[in-house]
């Protein structure tokens, strides 16, 4: 019971594979981030004229990933544009997060009491002073552990790449179980890097979280 | 650069099939849902209790539930069950995967309401005669809902998006699924896929509408 076909040029291969998923999580974060920032930012300040933005980005959290990217990995073949199966993936992830990251920021900016902000444009900061030197700083701090839950959703949404064909961690451990036949084991290997990795990201989280607590 | 011509008319024949599926996806996710509740306020009551059994128990549960792909947690009902022998089929897989992953991360969000009943609702309601399952029943778990009701919410979105991955483990009667054939037989893919996001669309919202229609009992004070 205890033999096994499991080799050690097969937990490289899965390991191939967790470097693709934390790539793809990486990549698709940074997009994310930086267009929620920006989706975020304007939704706080300007809620009214950005009520479109609103219902566009709530699609994408209203329809299954895995849709996403068959539609997205569809559109790209009809549209003729020549890009690889992992640029695409990056694109619709990139898109997933800033969805949400657009309500995290949103939700970190208005967070900060306006009086605040009054009393930062009273002492003769101009508009986009206040916004970066008050605002700013505050609402990271509120917005820091949604962000790190989105981080650790993302990561575990990357196994749904495998549908356009990436081999991403499960992808690769799956193909290890249709070789050796074996798939409690492989599986079991799988989920442990996996658990492993979202470990050590809330963990860093947790620790970022006290850290900056700290100095309040 | 655009030289396809999309075929609506043939997708939309398919229309009645996938409002099939989308029934099933419904189903699956509603039930999911609810078991999934159930074992979530299971979950918490073992976690502050005093066996360590089953502490441990609650404990591994949500950790696993929370720190692993729900796609991985379908995928090793559906392949690791086998090595023991059980072989279970696909919608079993999804359905227990789903409930898995909806008890672990409700179980977190009651724990979080569970410390907003103040102490003293459920020694009040002990001193007035409650046994302590009557005085949980009628008095915490109300309390409990309504602090976790926008949480649940959410979950039960994310419930729908979940039953998608049931195509991976071959499920073929769900919405998701019955694009898939239909993408297979045609290659239609977009069009087939579009409709698929568009039904997805409604029913998330048709399940957060229906809980706030359902929620009138929570906030009716």
């Amino acid at each position: 019971m205890f033999e096994t076909s499991f080799s050690w040029g097969d937990l490289q291969y899965m390991l191939q594979g967790a470097w693709v998923t934390i790539l793809l999580t990486v990549i698709s974060m940074i997009i994310g981030t930086l267009a929620g920032v920006v989706c975020g930012m304007a939704r706080a300040l300007l809620p009214r004229s950005t009520i479109p933005l609103a219902w566009v980005l709530d699609v994408f959290r209203s329809v299954p990933l895995l849709i996403q990217f068959v539609l997205f990995n569809a559109l790209k073949s009809i549209a003729g544009l020549d890009w690889s199966a992992f640029t695409v993936a990056c694109i619709v992830l990139g898109l997933y997060v800033t969805a949400y990251g657009t309500e995290i920021v949103r939700s970190g900016v208005l967070s900060v009491p306006l009086n605040l902000r009054r009393a930062s444009r009273s002492l003769g900061l101009s508009y986009w002073q206040d916004l970066r030197q008050i605002v700013m700083p505050m609402a990271t701090r509120v917005a820091f552990p949604g962000w790190v839950n989105l981080l650790l959703s993302v990561m575990k949404d990357t196994a749904l790449v495998m549908w356009i064909g990436i081999v991403e961690l499960l992808r690769a451990s799956q193909t290890i179980v249709t070789r050796i036949q074996e798939p409690l084991l492989v599986l079991c290997i799988a989920g442990l890097i996996y658990y492993v990795m979202s470990l050590v990201i809330a963990r860093i989280g947790a620790r970022l979280e006290t850290r900056w607590q700290e100095n309040d | 650069m655009f030289d396809y011509t999309f075929q609506w008319r043939a997708a939309f024949k398919a229309l009645p099939d996938m409002l099939q599926g989308a029934w099933v996806t419904f189903e699956t996710a509603a039930l999911s849902m609810i078991l999934g509740v159930i074992i979530a306020l299971c979950l918490v009551f073992m976690r502050q209790g005093k066996n360590l059994i089953l502490k441990g128990f609650a404990a591994t549960w949500i950790s696993i539930a929370r720190n692993t792909p729900s796609l991985f947690q379908v995928y090793i009902l559906y392949f690791g069950l086998g090595s023991f022998g059980i072989h279970i089929n696909s919608w079993v897989a999804l359905l227990a995967g789903i409930t898995i992953n909806n008890a672990g991360y409700l179980a977190e969000n009651f724990r979080g309401g569970l410390k907003a009943v103040p102490d003293t609702q459920l020694r009040a309601a002990r001193s007035l005669g409650m046994s302590a399952p009557q005085a949980y029943r009628l008095i915490v778990i109300p309390q409990l809902l309504r602090i976790v009701f926008y949480p649940m919410t959410n979950q039960m979105v994310w419930a729908v998006l979940m039953t998608s991955m049931g195509v991976v483990v071959g499920l073929n009667n769900d919405l998701t699924g019955v694009t898939q054939n239909y993408n297979v037989m045609t290659f239609r893919t977009f069009e087939f896929f579009a409709i698929a996001a568009v039904l997805y669309y409604l029913i998330a919202k048709l399940i957060v509408g229906l809980a706030r229609l359902l929620s009138w009992r929570l906030f009716r004070y």
